[in-house]
């Protein structure tokens, strides 16, 4: 999933401040799961926000929203019948669900409440860790469905290097070293010797090096 | 030859190569590199210039080799992928050579997250595996890793570094297999201060035979006081040094203990002049320069051949 985090509440305060209309709006795909944008903590930030405003003797009115998914065109044509009755948006889903927004209604403005982090995995509850960092030209095939592009701290595609320790990677104990679970995993499925095939230089146009990307698929169109 | 380079030289005519390392300074400073270097002349094969260590903005690599080439030594340009991506790297490689500078070290770099700039984004376009394989082929084919034709290719003496002392041990050995296949044609290895796993280390190569086709120089750091083998023990990654040369320093008072440290150097390089595939050794006295002659002369290594 798009893992998110919510921004400091000082930060969005001062995005919304000059407005007296607001439209909150959550999304209930990836940024409900990692509970950083769903109807909860689009609720709790409502609240928060009304509570701060009071405090320096203001109003806000705060329209609140949950979409199915606010990174489809479909489900964002569900704020028109509300758009116009607010000054603001302001937007609980990832960068994409914000970006549908802005491109969508052309003349209101949209802020981000997340800091959009990284496509992850949940390892435990409260913790999600980053898994992919879509090069577009997947490698699990051949690391042992592990990613290096993701988890190393060097993108390292031919690893360890020599900051290795005990299992830990060399810019914190708290990060695993990927080239010690790669190892380990090609052991335990018997590939030692797959270890020893280089990688050659990769091609980054299959990822950002190519510039933004787009999927085309003319069968669906 | 593959090459014009010194150090391949003093390898194939069958001599024990040194080489030390020069640091160069945090500003526009060439006459302190020169200083530096002119320390190390007629003591050293080949001096390795280090390239933003410990991820700290320093003078270039490349210029700092240029006035050491340009006072008749031999650099070796050490170049990490943190910083430059491939084109940035392959052109100061044909900079380099443009200057007679044909001995290079092939290296990831340390993390950002240590330096002065922990801020700033890590490249990574090539691991030092690629950039092994890159140098080998701009060499080898004359092109560029993108494949187009190079007009005077450089012919680079290429090095990789290895440490024997980081985790998983059972790769070290395969991990150095691999830059060999890459094409490094010498490596020098981290510090070395636990000798019994340094050797453990070199059977596994020599069960290969990786040091027939690889010059291997074992990397030499003198402890300047136990407060320093300490720090070397405890912080920094990928380090290995043993609780006893901890000891053995400690117990001395602190004005004896920098010539003790000098003598560790020395015992450990008459030890490893024994081990079958060493081929040299790579003296780092960081920021300690002035004691390499002392080092190489006390370990019988002076005078350096001329080759």
């Amino acid at each position: 999933m798009i893992t998110a985090e919510r921004k400091p509440i000082q930060e969005i305060i001062n995005f919304v401040s000059p407005y007296k209309n607001l439209l909150l709006v959550g999304c209930n795909e990836c940024v409900t799961v990692c509970s950083a944008g769903g109807r909860k903590e689009v609720a709790l930030l409502s609240s928060a926000l009304q509570v701060a405003f009071m405090k320096s003797g203001r109003v806000i009115n705060i329209r609140e929203l949950t979409l199915e998914r606010q990174c489809d065109p479909e489900y964002v044509e569900q704020l028109v019948p509300v758009i116009d009755s607010v000054d603001a948006v302001l937007s609980l889903a990832c960068g994409c669900g914000v970006q549908e927004i802005a491109r969508r209604f052309k003349d209101k403005m949209v802020f981000p409440g997340v800091n959009t982090k990284f496509m992850g995995a949940s390892e435990r509850p409260g913790v999600w860790a980053e898994r992919c960092q879509g090069c577009g030209d997947c490698l699990l095939g051949v690391t042992g469905g592990i990613c290096p592009i993701a988890r190393c701290s060097k993108r390292l595609q031919n690893g360890p290097c020599g900051g290795s320790s005990n299992g830990k990677c060399e810019i914190s104990p708290d990060v695993d070293c990927v080239w010690q679970l790669i190892w380990d995993r090609l052991k335990a499925l018997g590939l030692e010797d797959r270890y020893e095939a280089i990688l050659p230089a990769k091609d980054w146009r299959s990822g950002r090096g190519g510039g933004p990307r787009k999927i085309v698929r003319e069968d669906l169109m | 030859m593959e090459t014009e380079s010194v150090l391949e030289r003093v390898f194939k005519a069958g001599h024990l190569a040194v080489t030390s390392e020069c640091g160069p300074p945090r500003g526009a400073l060439p006459d302190k590199i020169r200083e530096k270097a002119e320390v190390l002349r007629g003591h050293v094969d080949a001096v390795n210039v280090t390239d933003n260590q410990t991820a700290m903005v320093r003078m270039s690599s490349l210029t700092a080799c240029i006035v050491i080439r340009q006072m008749g030594l031999h650099p070796i340009l050490q170049m990490v992928t943190r910083d430059r991506n491939r084109l940035a790297l392959q052109s100061d490689l044909l900079g380099a050579y443009a200057f007679d500078i044909n001995t290079m070290l092939c290296l990831s770099g340390d993390h950002p997250h240590f330096g002065d700039h922990p801020m700033a984004a890590n490249v990574y376009d090539l691991d030092s595996m690629q950039l092994i394989q890159t140098v080998r082929t701009m060499r080898d084919k004359g092109t560029f890793q993108g494949g187009e034709a190079i007009g005077n290719p450089p012919k680079m003496f290429i090095g990789a570094a290895a440490n024997p002392f980081a985790d998983p041990f059972e790769l070290r050995v395969r991990r150095l297999a691999k830059k060999a296949t890459a094409g490094a044609d010498f490596i020098q290895t981290q510090c070395i201060y636990n000798l019994d796993k340094f050797e453990k280390w070199m059977e596994g190569v020599r069960r290969r035979r990786l040091h027939e086709n690889l010059f291997i120089m074992a990397g030499i750091t003198p402890l300047k006081s136990a407060g320093m083998a300490r720090y070397m023990q405890k912080k920094v990654p990928g380090m290995d040094v043993p609780d006893e040369l901890v000891k053995r320093l400690a117990a001395l008072p602190k004005d004896n203990q920098a010539d003790e440290g000098i003598t560790i150097a020395v015992e450990a390089i008459e030890r490893l002049k024994k081990v079958e595939g060493v081929h040299g050794f790579h003296i780092m006295a960081i920021e300690w320069e002035h004691k390499v002659p002392e080092i190489v002369r006390r370990a019988g290594l002076y005078p350096r051949p001329a080759v």
